[in-house]
């Protein structure tokens, strides 16, 4: 049997694993406190079973003196699943429902939040380009993961994906080709500078850091499912607080607004893709 | 909480179509579907079933008597408060979603007032959740593989993990409306 199934695992679970998120935050910063439990125990649950220790007792003592072992941890509860035009039927929305609106910006600011290496941030500055927007936008593209940052700078991903990217970027109305926007070697691509120019890539992290610019649109999506309700609402004020009166926030497909205390808060726009817009008339 | 692949949607059928109206559980479900597919398993199993049914939304809290779906191309994951999460993180067991994820975090959740159910399949999902709710002390129940369109899911876990109770399809259902009614007795 692995460590997965023993009692003495069980017993104090909800204790032990209290206990190692405060010992993160308390060391390092990171707030994992307010994520999904269900999240949480599978994750911990499965790196102690990868891992060389009895308990998460002493998975405690190992991330307080080994930063290799934060990383791991990190990398458990980060999800970085993520593809250009992933979900094409919502970049079809944004081209009929939200560039309209978009259009009646004399400059445009978007914050993509929880944006990990980049695909979804170059997908919006590939829509907007064909739109005729790009020139007057500018995209803030943040996560708090340092690593995928990284990548999302670099602009550069490994070309075995973009035949699959090629074709959602077809469904979802796209109006050249993809390599249109890139330049390629034997085993990746590099986006354009003139896309890569409008996107600011920077650390944000939304359980513990604040407001940092007025936006005309947010773009979160498949960040919020992670948290708890509580973790939830304050990352929604936290939008809502950002985003311009009648501005865009779009979420994950399966994301939803009502059961936040700030449904009241927006109209929706696109009920199917959760695009929504910020009321003119709201005292929370 | 239920998990199905290959043949799921047949012996899904067959089991609702039986379950009373007045059904005293949540049931969650997993059926393997096609990522791009619209949920056509909440339509589906909604003219046919006397319970409520709807796909699976996150925060949600699972209610008594409603059938909650999964949505094609993301995990379903069981909460301590009954409500459900949602999350769009990598394949398990080759799956999004996975058996295996619902009946883990289901096990975690919900201990001995776990009940996992699984069905006809192609895959090995379902076997290691099986084993967590069976050493958390809930109830495992699975389809007898003589009556599986395919056997080889049911067989797996019957071959690793001990299960209190393996049924012909056709016995599923009428289980389930008696774990129902001892439940309200209780």
């Amino acid at each position: 049997m692995t460590n997965y199934h023993k009692d003495s695992v069980h017993e104090n679970i909800d204790i032990e694993i209290k206990l190692f998120l405060e010992a993160i935050f308390l060391k390092y910063g990171y707030d994992y406190r307010n994520y999904s439990k269900a999240h949480v125990k599978r994750r911990v649950l499965h790196r102690l079973n990868l891992s060389n220790v009895e308990s998460i007792s002493e998975m405690q003592y190992k991330v307080l003196h080994d930063q290799s072992f934060l990383r791991e941890v990190m990398k458990d509860f980060s999800i970085n699943v993520t593809e250009m035009f992933r979900d094409p039927d919502f970049y079809v929305a944004l081209r009929q429902e939200v560039v309209p609106v978009l259009k009646t910006y004399p400059f445009i600011k978007i914050w993509h939040a929880g944006c990990s290496t980049g695909e979804e941030v170059f997908s919006m500055a590939i829509l907007l380009e064909e739109e005729g927007l790009l020139n007057r936008s500018q995209i803030y593209a943040t996560d708090y993961n340092q690593q995928v940052l990284d990548v999302a700078k670099a602009a550069t991903y490994p070309l075995a994906s973009i035949s699959e990217y090629e074709e959602n970027y077809h469904k979802e109305g796209g109006k050249g080709n993809l390599s249109d926007y890139y330049t390629a070697d034997e085993e990746a691509i590099r986006f354009h500078d003139y896309l890569r120019k409008r996107v600011v890539f920077s650390d944000h992290n939304l359980v513990l850091d604040h407001v940092f610019a007025e936006v005309h649109m947010v773009i979160c999506r498949n960040v919020l499912i992670y948290f708890n309700r509580e973790l939830q609402n304050r990352v929604i004020k936290l939008f809502y607080d950002s985003i311009i009166t009648g501005g865009v926030l779009a979420l994950g497909n399966k994301e939803t607004l009502d059961y936040t205390n700030y449904s009241d808060a927006f109209e929706v726009l696109n009920k199917k893709q959760k695009i929504y817009l910020k009321k003119y008339f709201y005292n929370y | 909480m239920i998990g199905a692949s290959a043949g799921g949607m047949d012996a899904l059928k067959v089991i609702f179509s039986v379950l009373e109206k007045n059904f005293s559980l949540p049931i969650v479900v997993v059926q393997h579907i096609s990522p791009q597919s619209e949920n056509y398993l909440v339509t589906y199993l909604h003219s046919r079933t006397a319970l409520t049914v709807k796909e699976a939304v996150d925060k949600e809290k699972a209610v008594a008597g409603t059938v909650y779906v999964c949505p094609p191309n993301y995990h379903l994951l069981m909460e301590e408060d009954k409500t459900l999460s949602l999350g769009a993180f990598e394949k398990v067991n080759f799956s999004r979603p996975s058996i295996d994820v619902l009946f883990e975090t289901g096990a975690l959740a919900f201990k001995k007032e776990a009940i996992g159910v699984l069905l006809t399949g192609a895959s090995r999902d379902g076997t290691y959740g099986m084993g967590m709710i069976h050493s958390l002390g809930g109830m495992t129940v699975v389809q007898d593989p003589d009556t599986a369109y395919v056997a080889s899911m049911p067989q797996s876990a019957i071959q690793s993990t001990p299960i209190d109770y393996v049924l012909p399809l056709n016995d599923i259902g009428p289980f389930l409306n008696t774990l129902s009614r001892a439940q309200v007795r209780k």
